[in-house]
């Protein structure tokens, strides 16, 4: 069974359609990169899994639980929308993180209001909220050692490097649990000598039950850490597969010519 | 009349003067905000409406309101008014949060867009977003227009004087007609330097605090 299954998603933006039919399917513990020139509707296509834009068109299911099909027409309400959002992490290319709350604050901030509202519901007591507060505060201080900024999570995000708060972003999406997290061109705002750090965090997450979508241009980094990946041009897939057969074989004329420009790019800057 | 008593029988206007100033803010603070709310509204109609408000009451003197709210429910509808000190506090409450309400408006418009988003996908609430992210953002970068607006609502309460309000500029007036000593009237000056004086250190400890951060 996939984990998502995303099926003819569109989108059209002041007349010009940014995405016409996008379908895929990911399993379980997969690691999708797409990767594509710039407005081809790569960040579009993140953004209407996280509920951010709605598409037009089509549907997405994570776990077959139905997040967004266009075919039903009964309005969903905002609590509603809050629960589907949450099978889904995003970490942003400009991470926003909150600039007035320290490290530890920026990932617990909405773990504390989910449990909260979770605990009145059940009309759960003072104690239990406390106790979930310092449940939430023991799993934000493991998930801090594990993007290795333990030391720094006291500190704002003002007082921390490019890549750093980026790991601050990352560490805040995965305190929630979500099933799939997104990357959107995550190290796209980074001096170069900032990527690495942050791209070894993210190949770090790596697991059997981390299912991830990273929108990039690191192409090294795709070949590398992806198990699947998607090439969009012009608003549809233009090539799918593994590492090996995306880059090795291209089908597409667009994707041989993407890649050709690409190796330019970093010979280029090489010689 | 010498140097004391004038100084005590001033200090009675300068309290007038403070409580105008006082009850304003209490007021115009909270419903500055509302009317932010309005003219940001989503319902065409209302946000249209909410402009409207806030052109007509930037756009007519102050003077002009104090006048209009104490004279004008006798002069239209017949019936008595409110009183002096009343009208006044009405007037300037309306007219500053007008003020305030422009300067909300920026402030949140200033706020990025990708902090509402991140709070979305971590699954807040709009109202989670605005009161636990973005306000606390805004209020930072308000101080510096606040201030100035504040600090030009202490020198608007001398305006009260046209429906003699006994406030500070109104109680010195008396002094010179009464007594025919013109000092006093430029001795008032000190009073509002004073008053201005320690809102801006005010501001600026203020200002101070709040660059624990950046951004």
């Amino acid at each position: 069974m996939s984990v998502l299954e995303v099926s003819n998603i569109h989108k059209t933006f002041d007349k010009e359609e940014v995405l016409k039919g996008i379908s895929f399917t990911l399993e379980k513990g997969e690691v999708l990169a797409i990767i594509g020139s710039s407005g081809g509707g790569k960040t579009t296509l993140l953004r209407c899994l996280n509920h951010l834009i709605i598409p037009d068109k089509g549907r997405i299911t994570v776990n077959d639980d139905v997040i967004f099909d266009s075919e039903r027409t009964d309005k969903i309400s905002e609590a509603e929308l809050r629960k589907k959002r949450l099978h889904f992490g995003l970490v942003f290319q400009q991470f926003n993180l909150f600039p007035q709350y320290n490290v530890m604050k920026n990932l617990t901030l909405a773990a504390y209001l989910l449990e909260d509202e979770r605990i009145k519901k059940e009309k759960g007591s003072k104690e239990d909220r406390k106790a979930a507060h310092a449940k939430v505060d023991a799993k934000a201080e493991e998930i801090l050692k594990k993007v290795g900024l333990y030391e720094k999570k006291d500190a704002y995000p003002c007082e921390l490097s490019g890549g750093q708060q980026q790991r601050v972003a990352i560490a805040r999406a995965l305190i929630l649990n979500p099933d799939i997290l997104c990357f959107d061109e995550p190290t796209s705002a980074l001096d170069p000598e900032l990527t690495g750090e942050v791209l070894k965090v993210i190949s770090g997450l790596k697991s059997s039950d981390s299912t991830m979508i990273v929108v990039t241009h690191e192409m090294e980094f795709a070949r590398r850490v992806a198990d699947k990946i998607i090439f969009i041009a012009d608003g549809i897939i233009e090539e799918e597969g593994t590492p090996e057969e995306v880059f090795e074989h291209p089908k597409s004329e667009k994707m041989k010519n993407f890649f050709s420009k690409s190796v330019e790019v970093i010979s280029g800057g090489e010689s | 009349m010498g140097f004391v008593e004038v100084t005590l029988q001033l200090l009675k206007g300068f309290n007038v003067t403070i409580l105008l100033f006082a009850i304003t803010l209490i007021g115009a603070l909270p419903l500055g905000l509302l009317i932010t709310f309005g003219s940001m509204s989503k319902v065409k109609i209302i946000s249209k409406l909410v402009k409207g408000f806030v052109w007509i009451i930037r756009g007519t003197p102050l003077m002009l309101q104090v006048i209009l709210v104490f004279y004008g429910p006798g002069l239209i509808f017949g019936i008595g008014g409110v009183g002096r000190f009343t009208a006044v506090v009405i007037a300037f409450i309306i007219n500053y949060a007008a003020y305030f309400s422009e300067i909300y408006r920026g402030g949140i418009e200033s706020i990025a867009q990708g902090q509402y988003e991140a709070g979305q996908v971590l699954g807040m609430t709009k109202t989670q977003i605005f009161f636990k992210v973005v306000l606390f953002q805004v209020f930072k970068r308000i101080i510096p227009p606040m201030g100035n607006e504040i600090i030009t609502l202490v020198k608007d309460t001398s305006l009260a004087r046209v429906i003699a309000v006994n406030e500070l500029l109104n109680e010195a007036q008396d002094i010179v007609g009464q007594h025919a000593i013109i000092w006093p009237i430029f001795y008032i000056g000190a009073f509002y330097l004073l008053f201005t004086g320690l809102l801006t250190i005010l501001f600026g400890q203020i200002e101070k605090k709040m660059n624990y951060y950046a951004g």
